[in-house]
């Protein structure tokens, strides 16, 4: 009785999804999905090499720190960097005046002891990196109706995240002609910014990179709108993952350890069982 | 409850003696996973996942318990609490990723012990109800895992929260107050955030409870083994400790050397990037795909694209999804092939090495994005799941002829039983 009931609820099912078969290539066939301009002009993040790659890689600190000042010169100005600390930037090689001073530097929001308004301090170690907007209205009203995200996690929050941040940053051109050819409604609106690796292939942010030079490296490194992209990158997979190095660190003792107390684990089974094998282990 | 020659528990310390008379816990432990627990010699690594997935269970909660202790369940600072366990807690981060590398290294090993269940034929009397109390496992650890998916309100837990709660909106009548209920309020919030919070961290003490029932179903008939041949004499069997415990040890240590490698070098290789973005209910993402544990299941969902006969095709949809997992508990029943190993089992073998490679292209389909042509694969795919369990399974223990089997465990192993001598011309 019960395979009776099992066979007619499995033809039930069977069959409600073949009908939902044929009705999908019925109209497959008959309305063929129209490309789209995303779908053929959008590009895979270009190559991206850091010393942090690799199960070995750790993060070169004069990268991490040429990439902070980019992000502290250019992109802060409109994009925010909510979970980092100032206190933080001690591990890209900084020591504490210069930390302090890093924070001094800028403008934190505080109360006035005396009156309890609210006001505007310099920053202390402790603090976290200032919004640039108030709130996302104004975050709007200053960028074409789009809101910077935020940076700190960037790197995981897309896939290939450093390789993804490198090519948005380099990757703005002119729209393709065959584009415009083939998908002539798909130009791109005034305001917004063409680059085939963004999603949806036009974005509100205007290159923020454009010129040699745009930021003075304090190490004599020539600050190409690439070497800028690169180390931007680099710094922005720092943000999203500081504890990188410590888990590598901590990764490979524990996996020497395991496999260690592994090889003893099967020793000991093998003695366990030496008595009792049979023609097959 | 147990083979009349398994070894009895006797205590030579007089504290032991006297613990024993007031409460006989050592007793328990000695007859459930010590020496004197009979288990059959001949089974093979797919019986470590027994032990791995009440391993995992275990990390699970002690890393979640030492989570919660970090984590605020509030809408507002949910997804910032979280980087702050990644970023300021010590070891925070080793913690979190060792959890959510937890989960789907409990999900692998569930699934291969499940599998291990469908080869072996594991669920047939007499052990339909390990088989059950199995099942009752999976659902519940399905329920945890998306309730925990949600904790860290990124934009792939609210709008998977959304999804799945979504689908009890498409039952008649009564789905949309449901899934008002649900969540406690139109979408999900700070209400639902807070109830996922609270059944997140309750659930996995159920789970324990009812593995606590699924071990001692198991006590009663003893354990399975690769031929399928019920234990005969006291020369089939090894005791549990120190034989399978050592082999459980080494097995152990496989397993901790793999899950290790994803934690501290690929930690988030099976977690989605939109996961790293707050929770934006003004922002859909581009493809909402639940974690890749579900994946088979979300494409038997999806694949229902049309209504059929009075059913809307959502409601097709959500029914196919939890019979396909329903349709376990009825396994005892539907296939009533006396022999249990697929080893012996020819015809029924062909299609078990095709539901594998069915629930693999389920999968698949499942985290790819909802167009063709994953959309139509799964839709056969889909149709093979259903006619496997519910026609093919029932049809194929009737008509099928297994091959012989040995007369017992000794004779598997060693090749020939003294007492095979004895047996009854056949």
């Amino acid at each position: 009785m019960t395979r009776l009931i099992g066979i007619l609820v499995g033809l039930f099912f069977t069959v409600a999804v073949l009908w939902a078969f044929v009705t999908g290539a019925a109209n497959y066939i008959a309305e063929p999905p129209a490309a789209t301009a995303e779908h053929e002009f959008h590009r895979h993040p270009k190559e991206l090499h850091l010393s942090s790659d690799g199960p070995f890689g750790t993060f070169d600190k004069q990268q991490l720190q040429r990439g902070f000042q980019v992000y502290k010169e250019v992109c802060s100005a409109c994009h925010s960097l909510n979970h980092v600390a100032f206190r933080d930037l001690a591990a890209l090689g900084y020591s504490e005046p210069e930390v302090k001073a890093i924070a001094a530097g800028f403008q934190v929001p505080g109360v006035d002891p005396n009156t309890g308004e609210e006001t505007l301090r310099p920053g202390t170690p402790t603090d976290y990196f200032p919004k640039p907007y108030p709130n996302d209205i104004a975050a709007r009203a200053a960028n074409n109706n789009a809101v910077p995200p935020d940076l700190s996690l960037m790197a995981k929050a897309r896939h290939n995240g450093p390789a993804y941040i490198y090519s948005l940053l380099t990757g703005f051109q002119d729209q393709p002609a065959e584009l415009l050819k083939e998908f002539p409604e798909a130009k791109t609106p005034t305001g917004l910014h063409y680059n085939p690796y963004f999603a949806n292939l036009n974005l509100a942010m205007a290159p923020p990179l454009t010129t040699t030079d745009q930021v003075s490296y304090g190490d004599g490194t020539k600050a190409t709108v690439d070497q800028m992209a690169q180390d931007v990158s680099a710094f922005l997979l720092w943000t999203a993952e500081p504890k990188l190095e410590k888990r590598r660190q901590t990764g490979w003792p524990v996996l020497g350890f395991l496999l260690f107390a592994t090889v003893l684990a099967y020793l000991a089974k093998q003695q366990v069982w030496a008595d009792k094998k049979g023609k097959k282990g | 409850m147990s083979f009349p020659w398994a070894n009895e528990y006797t205590p030579s310390h007089p504290v032991m003696k006297w613990v024993d008379e007031k409460l006989p816990l050592p007793r328990f432990v000695y007859n459930a996973v010590g020496a004197g627990y009979p288990v059959p010699r001949n089974l093979n690594y797919f019986w470590n996942f027994g032990v791995l997935a009440g391993f995992c269970l275990v990390l699970q909660i002690v890393t979640g318990v030492i989570l919660a202790m970090h984590y605020a369940p509030n809408a507002l600072v949910a997804f910032d609490s979280t980087e702050h366990i990644m970023r300021d807690v010590n070891w925070g981060w080793m913690l979190r990723y060792a959890h959510a590398n937890g989960a789907s290294a409990f999900f692998v090993v569930v699934y291969l012990h499940i599998f291990r269940g469908f080869f072996f034929g594991s669920y047939k009397a007499p052990r339909e109800m390990i088989w059950l109390l199995g099942v009752v496992i999976f659902l519940l650890m399905m329920a945890t895992a998306f309730m925990g998916y949600v904790l860290p309100w990124g934009q792939m837990s609210f709008w998977g929260a959304k999804v799945i709660t979504g689908l009890f909106g498409a039952i008649p009548v009564i789905g949309e107050p449901l899934q008002i209920w649900l969540l406690g309020g139109y979408a999900p919030d700070n209400a639902s955030l807070n109830r996922f919070f609270s059944l997140h961290f309750l659930l996995p003490f159920v789970i324990a409870a009812v593995v606590i029932l699924h071990i001692w179903a198991l006590h009663i008939p003893g354990s399975s083994n690769p031929t399928g041949v019920e234990v005969k004499t006291e020369s089939d069997t090894v005791p549990f400790h120190p034989y399978y415990t050592a082999k459980d040890g080494f097995g152990l240590g496989v397993f901790l050397i793999l899950y290790c490698a994803m934690l501290f070098f690929l930690p988030n290789a099976l977690g989605h990037p939109d996961n790293y973005i707050p929770a934006n209910p003004m922002s859909t993402p581009a493809h909402i795909v639940p974690e890749w544990y579900f994946w088979p299941f979300y494409a038997i969902l999806r694949a229902f694209t049309a209504d059929f006969l009075f059913f809307p095709a959502k409601l097709m949809g959500v029914l196919a999804m939890f019979s396909a997992i329903l349709v376990w508990f009825f396994l005892p029943w539907l296939d009533n092939s006396p022999v249990r190993s697929g080893h012996f089992r020819p015809l029924f073998r062909k299609f078990f090495y095709v539901l594998m490679l069915d629930v693999l292209v389920l999968g698949y389909c499942g985290g790819a994005p909802a167009a063709e042509p994953y959309v139509m694969i799964s839709q056969i795919a889909t149709a093979y799941y259903f006619l496997h369990f519910l026609v093919i399974l029932p049809i194929v223990s009737s008509i099928e002829k297994p091959e012989p089997l040995p007369y017992s465990i000794t004779e598997a192993v060693l090749g020939s039983d003294d007492k095979a001598a004895l047996k009854p011309a056949s």
